[in-house]
């Protein structure tokens, strides 16, 4: 019974916060810039209005997509809140990654094809760090479950500093912030029109953005579970975290999808591989 | 009630793109000067999209002429209901200066249907934000009415 309260907590609390998170991120973008920006609610009147306009599709296969997109999305979220565990929610989220990419496929344009086609290296550049996150769970823990982190004594911060690092990199991808938001961006910065997002139009849009909210805070979640010993800290390091992401995309460039890769298998693999190491000796 | 917030949200959200069919870039340099943070329109929920499928206004500047007239309504044809369009400066709105030039077909209602027409050469990125206001208040009225 707890566990149905939770999952639908989750659900409904997903989209909320991150509609919050996606208004709060325009408003701080634009104190860095010096201008006033849109109000906090920008992220909910936008998807509205996507849901309100007229039904637009190349073919049938992005409705199935974007459908499947949003399910998984909510679906891991769901598992998270829920206590689950976190293999599975990493295999729900690839699904729906994997769908978005093939959303993008389905139509013959070439800004979604190649934004198809850089979304799969993004993903091919976060998903090995995310396991490696999640192993080093289960190296510290002993399961792969999330209720396990809840016994530990200390934050896991302590014990995988590193991973942390590493899970940041898969954020920013997962965000799509700069410097790793080639397959699509979010606003101003603009390059490939939309990247995987060209095609999509109107309220199938609108469930890709509902999509993206609930995969932000899964990830945010994930960073969550480092301070899981106090609530204040754990807030603490979520808004630290989310900060830091704000001020990478603002001060940095897009770069190419080979430094990515680079960067982040040799950066963001190496790191989590030491913590392993160091994890499996201790 | 949550069909009232879609239609309130209509006019706090507009997505608008830009199109130039041929100006002189006076007026272009103008539409983007609203984004910057003097005019910063980005309060009023604007963005710029490069994408007419993402678009509810289309704000086309310069004349249209016989080579881009197709380009334009393909354009047009591609941007989801609700939508508004908005003529910007002397040539969008009759063809300007170069009305009279043999491959020039005039004003952008020519091909398009126009909500609002803003008069300028170049029009003033005070009286761009004013048009786009009320190519809102239109298609709110628009949408009320179908
Ligand atoms: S109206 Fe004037 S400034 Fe604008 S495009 Fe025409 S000639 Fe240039």
């Amino acid at each position: 019974m707890d566990t149905l309260i939770l999952v639908i907590i989750g659900l409904v609390a997903g989209p909320i916060l991150g509609g919050l998170i996606a208004g709060l991120d325009r408003r701080v973008t634009a104190w860095f810039q010096s201008r006033q920006g849109p109000p906090i609610m920008q992220a909910f009147y936008d998807v509205a209005k996507l849901l309100g306009k007229e039904k637009m599709v190349v073919n049938q296969w992005q409705i199935l997509c974007a459908w499947v997109y949003l399910i998984a999305a909510a679906t891991s979220v769901a598992l998270f809140f829920a206590q689950g565990d976190l293999l599975l929610i990493f295999f729900v989220q690839a699904v729906g990654a994997v769908f978005l990419v093939m959303g993008a496929m389905a139509a013959k344009s070439p800004y979604s094809q190649v934004g198809a086609q850089r979304e799969l290296m993004q993903i091919l550049a976060y998903e090995p760090v995310l396991i490696l996150v999640f192993v080093g769970f289960y190296l510290v823990t002993g399961s792969f479950s999330i209720e396990a982190v809840w016994s530990q004594e200390m934050p896991l911060l302590a014990k995988m500093p590193l991973l942390y690092l590493a899970l940041g990199y898969a954020l920013t991808i997962k965000l799509r912030k700069s410097p790793f938001d080639f397959s699509t961006s979010h606003h101003g910065h603009q390059e490939l029109v939309k990247g995987v997002l060209t095609e999509y139009s109107g309220p199938y849009l609108a469930l890709i953005e509902i999509a993206h909210w609930y995969e932000t805070i899964l990830v945010l979640g994930l960073c969550a579970l480092f301070w899981h010993t106090n609530v204040a800290w754990m807030a603490v390091l979520l808004v630290a975290t989310y900060m830091l992401e704000i001020l990478v995309d603002n001060t940095m460039a897009r770069m190419t999808w080979r430094w990515m890769l680079k960067r982040v298998w040799v950066l963001g693999m190496g790191m989590s591989v030491v913590n392993l190491i160091w994890l499996y000796a201790g | 009630m949550f069909g009232s917030f879609i239609k309130k949200s209509r006019a706090k959200s507009p997505w608008i793109m830009h199109f130039d069919c041929g100006s002189c870039n006076g007026c272009d340099i103008e539409v983007l000067a609203c984004l910057t943070p003097l005019y910063d329109v980005e309060r009023f929920g604007v963005i710029n999209v490069g994408n007419p499928k993402h678009a509810d206004v289309l704000l086309v500047t310069g004349t249209v002429n016989h080579r881009n007239k197709k380009v334009l309504k393909n354009i047009y044809d591609q941007m989801p209901e609700p939508k508004a369009v908005i003529a910007i400066g002397a040539c969008g709105n009759s063809g300007g200066v170069f009305r009279e030039a043999y491959n020039v077909v005039g004003g952008v209602d020519k091909v398009i249907p126009v909500d609002v027409y803003v008069p300028g050469c170049p029009a003033k990125p005070e009286a761009i934000i004013d048009g786009v206001v009320a190519g809102l208040a239109k298609f709110a009225q628009k949408v009320e009415e179908a």
